[in-house]
């Protein structure tokens, strides 16, 4: 048994691809951003359409709180990120709980803003077009921070439990990646629902 | 089935021999927008029937030079490309692709933005599932499935402007040798023109699915010398009469009379069930809006937009069971009995 | 080739892994058991591949139910309702169950083993994406029984592929057959873009020693085009279906024209997957083209970087052209013109491949087996069937041809006439490395040339009712519109076709048997797959593979011209 001649060795020794964790995300997060785009688009579209209240103006409030809370975690992930990768498990566990703890902030606003929007306003996802395009594009955008904390958490719990170690600071980024990836677009839902469209 | 076979052979064989007469043919035109198409697509047709004679030529020349031949087991010369060729392949293609392009910018500007005379005629015409309504505004009437327009002369034109909406879902309005299609869309309003430069009947067909009955949702134009169209606009313009109980005629009033199979019983008949609730008849209560208007009923050709003549068998039919002609339309059968049913063909025979 | 087994030249014996492959006797249960948690990638493009070619014999089916109903005007042999199910079973099905998986089969099979991996960079991943994706396929299927109505009465979705909206919302399509077709669509999506992120992944991230992007095949180059391609198009796909169904289950109003909602939005949103899909479709089969014709001519492909570079131009291009299918939906006189202009420039991309691939024909030794034959009908029938794109992208003309059946001719041309005969061209050509024997010649040219006698009398014939103004998706036509003799010569090519298809599928089962021994290397060819046995143990290469150039195993027939020499 043999194979092809290995007469070039040189290059085995130096042949280096680049992770397959990482490419895999960038292409998740890829498709994810198509995705938004077409949420997205939807909403713009129909911006000011609607042929009944309530309007956006009316009902809707910044949230600062939440904003804050969110784009600051990804500051906090970046910190985490940096201290597994220095070998540094004790700063890694506290940057890492302390970016779960804003996400779930994050969460508690939108459900908070959600519960008012229902209960006081009575705006839900059928009563008119921004019902609907506002629902579903922050919903979409909670459906991934949802999606982020179970992550998170998970990770939190192997690394309370002393599972996680410094060898898998590789994963460990491609993770925070994709909680970069849900910063950023809250960046766009935030400016198009709250700025923009008000 | 057999029978059928049969007939159709020799109807397609008689129709090829008439191949200009095509009721559908795109290259047999008849108007402005369909002509400039139809000069665009003979030159796009010889630019690419060139293209296709060029590379189907190299393709067998290489076939038939190019075979292997038996024996043979050395390997061709290796060739891995050539910049002058590839570039020459690259150029020759974008400069077919400008000429192409410029001749069609020029026909979509001069189709979709040709000015409006002020002669023009405006017709709205609105898509329901499965018929078409047509509203004249300035004339005030309202018809369905067949549309008159007037003959346009060259000289001094007069083409109608269509307004085209939909009541539900998405319909097109095709008459293939007068225009290209245009969409109907609920919640929108687009616009198309025809001139056309010959009198006569001509068809076309819903060419958007819109639901069960999308195959039956015909179409048919009729073309009018100006003194026909004004004619034809006059007669719809009346309210209708008929049935109307004449006062002078008591044997209209004497109560045994409501079997009777006249026009004036099937009026109360079309009155008292759910006919008015669907359809429109100027002069009666009659003014629902979800069927066809049918105050000139018997001054079109066909029913239920274009899919049997207009007899009074098929309206008898029609209104027995909707769904023996056309299954799936949104007529309910009203389930009336034998003698309602005959009166109400009595009277709607009645409108002129 | 014609004779299949040519003597490996000297040299080559040393590169091959010839232990024979020892097979002890295991139960049906075990068999089965080992399919269904399969993670190996061979394994998986083997459940692909045969996932759909079981939906192509249903929708090729469907496919002559529509032909026999439209033999005769005023047919009965299939009512209103039951033929807008089947057309529109037949268009989602081609497209989402038998298109994208059989491409993502040779997908999964061929790209691990051409650029030198031992298997897809997410094995479970891959296994996820197949069985969702199947799982889509019986969902969709159910819907012939399940929803509402009784046995044998279902509600299989009859709204067309493109399920145009308002037509699909709750006052106009009743019942659970549009729910069916989102849920699939979805589900399907989801398995597709795992599909994706696994091939970009493998490609970029799996490549053995020596295999630059410069070197890998076009067709490994080719697969990760389509993955980023899909990866951007069917998620716009997904979200539409998210929408559809938020609209049919939470009362939303995305497309609901009654409360001010956008009938163009969806389609905007379906065209802007649907176009780059066809593309989606017909990159693979490019792929394969690239890899047989240089193998059948004995030629290196001609312009390697022209073909990447043409591949990359023509997904960039495809992601802008999506509203050529809407030219008569009420664009501006300007919006047509750019999408005018849009959908041409495909034409530059796609001409410097056509062209190429005939310049390496040029001054080659062409053989034709089988694979090549299929080629040859495709390189014709592609340039017939971009020809008759380049006429509908004529928007004037478009308000013209639009939804007649000179569209439906001018895509079955490219889904039939290039890319199925592409599939069949791989078939023939790969189906020794995966089952270890060669399909037989002699039904492989029966097959053919019946398939190019059918195909031809059923789609060129079917361009000329389009232009005598025969709409699409109408279950029956009047005697007196001149379309009744056409309509008969296409129904007729059709049956000449299910014929072919018929001697294929009985090709595929008796070979599989009885075929001639493959060999490692029955076609004499330059690329990776063709260093292993036939069929590849399941770690694929025993060592590392290391390559020098695009052609390792030219290298190491022609010791003394080798590709690695030039680059
Ligand atoms: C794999 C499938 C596939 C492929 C590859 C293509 C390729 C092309 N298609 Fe097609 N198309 C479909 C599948 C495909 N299509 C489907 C399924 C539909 C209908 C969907 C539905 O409504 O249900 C459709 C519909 C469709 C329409 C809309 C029709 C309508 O509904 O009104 C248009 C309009 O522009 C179009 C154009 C083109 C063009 C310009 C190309 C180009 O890519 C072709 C380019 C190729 C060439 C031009 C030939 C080779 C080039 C040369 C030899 C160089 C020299 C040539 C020139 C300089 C011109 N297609
Ligand atoms: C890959 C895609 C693909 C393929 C391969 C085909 C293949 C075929 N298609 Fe299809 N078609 C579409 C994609 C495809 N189609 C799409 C997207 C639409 C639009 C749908 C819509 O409008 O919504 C469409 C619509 C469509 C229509 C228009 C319907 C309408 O608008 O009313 C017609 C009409 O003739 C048609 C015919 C055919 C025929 C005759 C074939 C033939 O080539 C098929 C031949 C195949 C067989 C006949 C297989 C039979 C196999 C056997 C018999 C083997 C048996 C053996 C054993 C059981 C062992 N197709
Ligand atoms: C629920 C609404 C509804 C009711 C009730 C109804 N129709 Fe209709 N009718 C329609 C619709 C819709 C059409 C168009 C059907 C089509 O062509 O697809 C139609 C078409 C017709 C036509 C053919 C018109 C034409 O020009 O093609 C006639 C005649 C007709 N109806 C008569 C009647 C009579 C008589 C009654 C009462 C016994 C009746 N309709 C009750 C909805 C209704
Ligand atoms: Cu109306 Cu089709
Ligand atoms: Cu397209």
């Amino acid at each position: 048994m043999s194979t092809v001649p290995l007469q070039h060795e040189s290059l085995a020794a130096t042949w280096r691809l680049p992770s397959r964790g990482r490419v895999g995300m960038a292409s998740l997060i890829v498709a994810e951003c198509a995705i938004f785009t077409i949420f997205v688009v939807a909403y713009i579209y129909y911006m000011g359409r609607d042929v009944s209240g309530p309007k956006p103006h009316d009902v809707l409030e910044v949230p600062i709180l939440g904003t804050v809370c969110l784009l600051s975690s990804s500051f906090f992930i970046w910190l985490a990120e940096h201290a597994i990768a220095h070998g540094n498990m004790r700063s890694f566990r506290i940057w890492w709980a302390v970016t779960f703890l804003l996400g779930a902030i994050f969460l508690g606003t939108t459900a908070q803003e959600w519960h008012k929007l229902i209960t006081v306003d009575h705006l839900t996802i059928s009563t008119n077009l921004f019902g609907t395009t506002y629902y579903s594009l922050v919903g979409l955008h909670a459906t991934h921070v949802v999606v982020g904390l179970i992550l998170l958490l998970t990770v939190l719990l192997f690394a309370l439990a002393g599972k996680v170690r410094p060898r898998h600071s590789e994963r460990v980024q491609v993770l925070a990646l994709y909680w970069h990836f849900v910063d950023a677009v809250w960046v766009v839902v935030f400016t198009l629902v709250y700025l923009v469209g008000r | 089935m057999l029978w059928n076979v049969a007939r159709s052979r020799c109807l397609s064989c008689a129709t090829l021999l008439v191949w200009p007469h095509w009721p559908g043919n795109i290259f047999s035109t008849s108007s402005t927008p369909a002509r400039e198409v139809h000069g665009l697509s003979i030159f796009i047709l010889i630019i690419t029937g060139g293209i296709f004679i060029g590379v189907a030529s190299l393709l067998v020349f290489a076939l038939v030079r190019f075979r292997h031949r038996t024996g043979d087991m050395t390997e061709p010369p290796q060739v891995f490309g050539s910049m002058q060729i590839e570039l020459a392949w690259t150029i020759i293609p974008i400069l077919l692709i400008i000429v192409l392009f410029l001749g069609t910018a020029r026909v979509i500007f001069a189709v979709q933005d040709a000015p409006k005379p002020t002669s023009a005629l405006d017709v709205t015409v609105v898509g329901h599932q499965f018929w078409w309504e047509f509203r004249y505004p300035k004339y005030n009437v309202v018809t369905a499935n067949e549309l008159h327009v007037p003959l346009s002369d060259p000289q001094s034109p007069t083409p109608t402007f269509l307004k085209l909406t939909s009541a539900d879902v998405i319909h097109s309005f095709w008459i293939p040798r007068l225009a290209g299609k245009t969409d109907l869309l609920p919640n929108r309003v687009n616009e198309m023109w025809v001139d056309p430069h010959e009198p006569g009947l001509f068809l076309g067909q819903c060419a958007q699915f819109c639901g069960t009955q999308h195959a039956k949702m015909l179409l048919r134009v009729y073309v009018d010398s100006p003194q026909d169209f004004q004619r034809w606009i006059a007669q719809q313009q009346q309210a209708q009469q008929s049935g109307t109980p004449d006062p002078g005629d008591v044997a209209a009033n004497r109560p045994e009379s409501s079997d009777a199979i006249t026009p004036e019983q099937g009026r109360r008949v079309f009155e008292e069930q759910a006919c008015m609730n669907c359809h429109t008849i100027s002069g009666t209560a009659a003014n629902g809006r979800f069927g066809p208007d049918l105050t000139h009923l018997m001054s079109r050709a066909t029913i239920a937009a274009g899919i049997v003549p207009n007899t009074p068998e098929n309206l008898r039919i029609w209104i027995t069971a909707p769904d023996e002609l056309k299954p799936g339309s949104l007529m309910p059968a009203m389930h009336l009995n034998e003698l309602q049913n005959a009166q109400l063909v009595a009277y709607l025979t009645t409108l002129r | 080739m014609d004779a299949p087994s040519t003597p490996i030249p000297g040299g080559i014996e040393g590169a091959l892994d010839v232990t024979p492959q020892t097979r002890s006797r295991a139960t049906y249960l075990e068999v089965l058991h080992d399919w269904v948690v399969t993670v190996d990638h061979k394994k998986i493009g083997l459940l692909y591949i045969g996932f759909a070619l079981i939906f192509l014999v249903v929708a090729g089916l469907e496919a002559m139910a529509i032909r026999i109903q439209l033999a005769v005007p005023h047919n009965t042999f299939l009512d209103a309702r039951s033929y807008n199910r089947m057309f529109t079973m037949h268009g989602t099905t081609m497209v989402f169950l038998v298109g994208m998986p059989i491409l993502f089969g040779f997908g999964n099979y061929l790209v691990p083993l051409m650029i030198g991996a031992r298997d897809m960079a997410f094995p479970r991943l891959n296994a996820f994406s197949f069985w969702v994706s199947a799982f889509a396929g019986i969902f969709l299927y159910f819907s012939f029984i399940g929803g509402l109505g009784l046995a044998g009465t279902g509600t299989a979705p009859d709204v067309a592929w493109f399920a145009y909206a308002p037509l699909t919302e709750r006052p106009f399509s009743p019942g659970h057959n549009v729910d069916y077709w989102a849920l699939a669509l979805f589900a399907s999506g989801v398995g597709s873009i795992g599909t994706a992120i696994n091939i970009l992944a493998t490609v970029f991230c799996m490549r053995c020693p020596g295999m630059t992007l410069s070197r890998i095949p076009l067709l490994a180059w080719i697969y990760a085009t389509v993955s980023f391609l899909v990866l951007v198009t069917i998620s716009p796909l997904t979200a539409a279906q998210v929408m559809l169904l938020i609209d049919r289950y939470l009362g939303g109003h995305f497309f609901d024209t009654q409360a001010g909602g956008s009938a163009i939005l969806w389609a905007h949103f379906f065209w802007i997957f649907g176009h780059p899909e066809v593309y989606v479709l017909v990159l693979p089969a490019f792929g394969f083209a690239n890899e047989i014709i240089p193998v059948f001519s004995r030629k290196a492909i001609f312009g390697y970087p022209a073909m990447v570079a043409a591949t990359v131009g023509i997904a960039f291009i495809s992601l802008g052209v999506w509203a050529h299918h809407m030219f008569t939906i009420g664009m501006t006189s300007l919006g047509n013109t750019f999408f005018t202009l849009s959908t041409m420039l495909v034409s530059i991309p796609t001409g410097i491949k056509t062209f190429n691939w005939l310049a390496t024909m040029w001054g080659g030794k062409l053989r034709f087996a089988t694979p090549m034959l299929f080629s040859v009908g495709f390189l014709f029938q592609w340039v017939i069937a971009g020809l008759t794109g380049i006429m509908l992208s004529v928007s004037p003309w478009n308000w013209q041809l639009h939804n007649s059946y000179f569209v439906v001719a001018h895509f079955h041309y490219v889904l039939v006439g290039a890319i199925l005969f592409m599939i069949f061209a791989a078939f023939y050509y790969w189906y020794p490395k995966m089952t270890g024997r060669m399909l037989s010649e002699t039904l492989g040219k029966w097959h053919f040339w019946l398939m190019i006698v059918g195909f031809h009398l059923t789609f060129d014939v079917m361009h000329i009712p389009g232009l005598l103004g025969m709409p699409r998706q109408i279950y029956t036509y009047e005697p007196d519109r001149g379309w009744t003799l056409l309509n008969q010569i296409v129904t007729f090519g059709a049956v000449i076709q299910a014929v072919a298809m018929a001697i294929f599928v009985y090709n595929l089962v008796h070979s599989y048997f009885a075929g001639k021994l493959a060999g490692p290397d029955p076609w004499d060819a330059w690329t990776l797959e063709w260093s292993t046995p036939s069929p590849p143990p399941t770690y694929n290469f025993p060592v590392d593979p290391v390559v020098a150039s695009r052609r390792p195993l030219w290298d190491l027939k022609h010791p003394e011209d080798p590709d690695s020499a030039f680059e």
